[in-house]
């Protein structure tokens, strides 16, 4: 008897020490600390963020969540008030959340561009294709099989521009498959099916070791991939950290911030990923 | 199977030199999934014994229930739980989106129904004349209960390893209501998801190494536990 009562007194309290240093519990933050970051995976998958809000954080005093999601889903966080600041790469989607009045301040950060990759035996006989459009109408009448992301993502996004570009609708066609996956993840699918993909060039750099796809199609204006960020508007929702959110905007396109997104990655790829644009204009881009 | 032999080496390589960040990742995985281990365990012990002991009506609905329970899915936790906790949801007061708490309670929602249904099953399984005995050797209804327990002891710890081995090993939940933030609610699976999607196949291993250590230790601990000589 005394035995197994010492067994089960020794489990209570090896149980009640994990309890006691159990996390979170006793970490209420003043809410005005922290800011809902939601953005694209592209900015964390490249690591660009790691390098950022780190820097942020120290400066300001306010603490950054990063929700890394497409930014199709980080809009539709912003439009119910559960993010504070956007940072995302879909301009038509982005000026219709800005008419409708869920953000404000969009502001331009970066670009980089978009490419379609696929197998080096290339069947559709895309490589070198200036245009995009042209390219798509290739892969379609070639019949071979095109991995979509399918996830209302930025990439998704712009995959569906250059669709209709080319006067073709791949829903529901055979050789049009989706993965509904992140960028990383379809580009491993696309390379493990051999078939081709639309990717936007920092996340293809960054795997490009593991895939075996090459870059067929770069450089056509349609492919630029414009990143803004957006203040969620907190007339709308009033629980919204809208000083967050604006120190964390204008942090984006301070000099120092844009400095560093210039030479982000040209140590460990040997070229940038993303090419700082604050106060440009969208349009003069990709000129 | 290089990816496996260099995340083996990975791994060990994080680990003695004691990597700061990979080590912090594992120790939170270790206290939001025995929190939520030890919450469960609770709720699971006491419910799943207060039903297996009483007769009630309806009482197989709620067993059925609790059974369907074992095999909730964490993506359907880890939503519901994240819609709840939105700050224009019904818990927004509480502003413990994207927290360790917020893993806490979504984990425990996932164990909860494990550890109830096997407890409700062992002390269920025992001799219905055990239950008699006890009382008729004076023993109050609290201490025949907690007589009950112990003689269940056994199966009762494998509740709890299920339980455990049920959370430690979640991600839907987790990424979902945490919101793998860096140095904050990232923990083992959500960043073994986050290093595959960045195609750091050697690190994903690596941390999934790391995951299986740990899984192995607790329920190693836990098995010294309940094969100890039982007393007779």
């Amino acid at each position: 008897m005394k035995k197994s009562q010492r067994a089960s007194n020794g489990l209570w309290i090896a149980l009640l020490c994990l309890f006691m240093l159990s996390p979170g519990l006793s970490a209420a933050r003043p809410a005005q600390r922290n800011i809902i970051l939601s953005t694209t995976t592209s900015t964390q998958d490249s690591g660009l963020l790691d390098v950022l809000i780190p820097i942020f954080e120290k400066k300001t005093g306010y603490f950054v969540k990063t929700i890394a999601v497409g930014s199709g889903q980080a809009m539709a966080m912003g439009q119910k008030g559960e993010a504070d600041v956007l940072l995302v790469h879909s301009p038509a989607a982005e000026k219709k959340f800005i008419a409708e009045g869920y953000g404000v301040n969009r502001r331009i950060i970066m670009h980089n561009d978009f490419v379609i990759v696929g197998p080096p035996s290339d069947r559709a006989g895309i490589k070198g294709v200036k245009s995009a459009a042209e390219a798509f109408k290739k892969i379609a009448a070639a019949n071979v099989i095109f991995m979509s992301r399918g996830d209302n993502s930025g990439t998704h996004a712009k995959e569906k521009v250059i669709w209709k570009a080319a006067g073709i609708t791949p829903g529901g066609q055979k050789w049009h498959q989706e993965t509904g996956l992140g960028m990383g993840q379809t580009l491993a699918v696309a390379a493990e099916k051999k078939t081709y993909t639309l990717a936007d060039r920092g996340t293809y750099l960054a795997l490009k070791k593991n895939l075996g796809l090459d870059i067929l199609t770069e450089g056509d204006a349609i492919l630029l991939n414009i990143y803004h960020v957006i203040e969620v508007n907190p007339l709308k929702w009033p629980r919204v950290n809208a000083a967050g959110a604006k120190a964390f905007a204008d942090f984006m396109v301070s000099k120092q911030t844009q400095k560093i997104i210039e030479t982000f990655g040209v140590e460990k790829f040997g070229s940038p990923l993303f090419f700082p644009d604050a106060g440009k204009k969208e349009e003069a881009l990709g000129k | 199977m290089d990816i496996v032999v260099e995340g083996i080496k990975h791994a060990f390589i994080l680990l003695l030199t004691l990597d700061r960040e990979v080590l912090g990742i594992t120790w939170l995985s270790l206290k939001i999934s025995g929190s939520a281990t030890f919450l469960s365990m609770f709720i699971g012990v006491s419910v799943g014994t207060a039903v297996a002991l009483n007769q009630f009506p309806g009482r197989r609905f709620v067993v059925s229930l609790i059974n369907t329970g074992m095999g909730l899915p964490p993506v359907v936790v880890g939503l519901f739980v994240t819609i709840s906790l939105w700050r224009h949801g019904p818990l927004g007061f509480l502003e413990i989106l994207y927290t360790p708490t917020a893993i806490v309670i979504a984990q425990t929602v996932i164990a909860t129904p494990i550890v109830m249904g096997i407890s409700l099953a062992a002390i269920q399984h025992l001799p219905a004349n055990l239950k008699l005995q006890i009382l008729a050797l004076g023993a109050t209804r609290l201490q025949m209960v907690w007589m009950l327990v112990k003689e269940a002891r056994l199966p009762l710890l494998a509740a709890v390893m299920a339980g455990f081995g049920g959370v430690i090993s979640e991600v839907g939940a987790s990424i979902m209501v945490g919101g793998n933030i860096k140095g904050y609610s990232r923990v083992l699976t959500t960043a073994t998801v986050m290093e595959t999607g960045k195609g750091n196949f050697d690190i994903a291993m690596a941390l999934s190494i790391i995951l299986l250590l740990l899984a192995f230790t607790i329920n190693a601990i836990l098995t010294h536990i309940q094969q100890r000589e039982r007393p007779r």
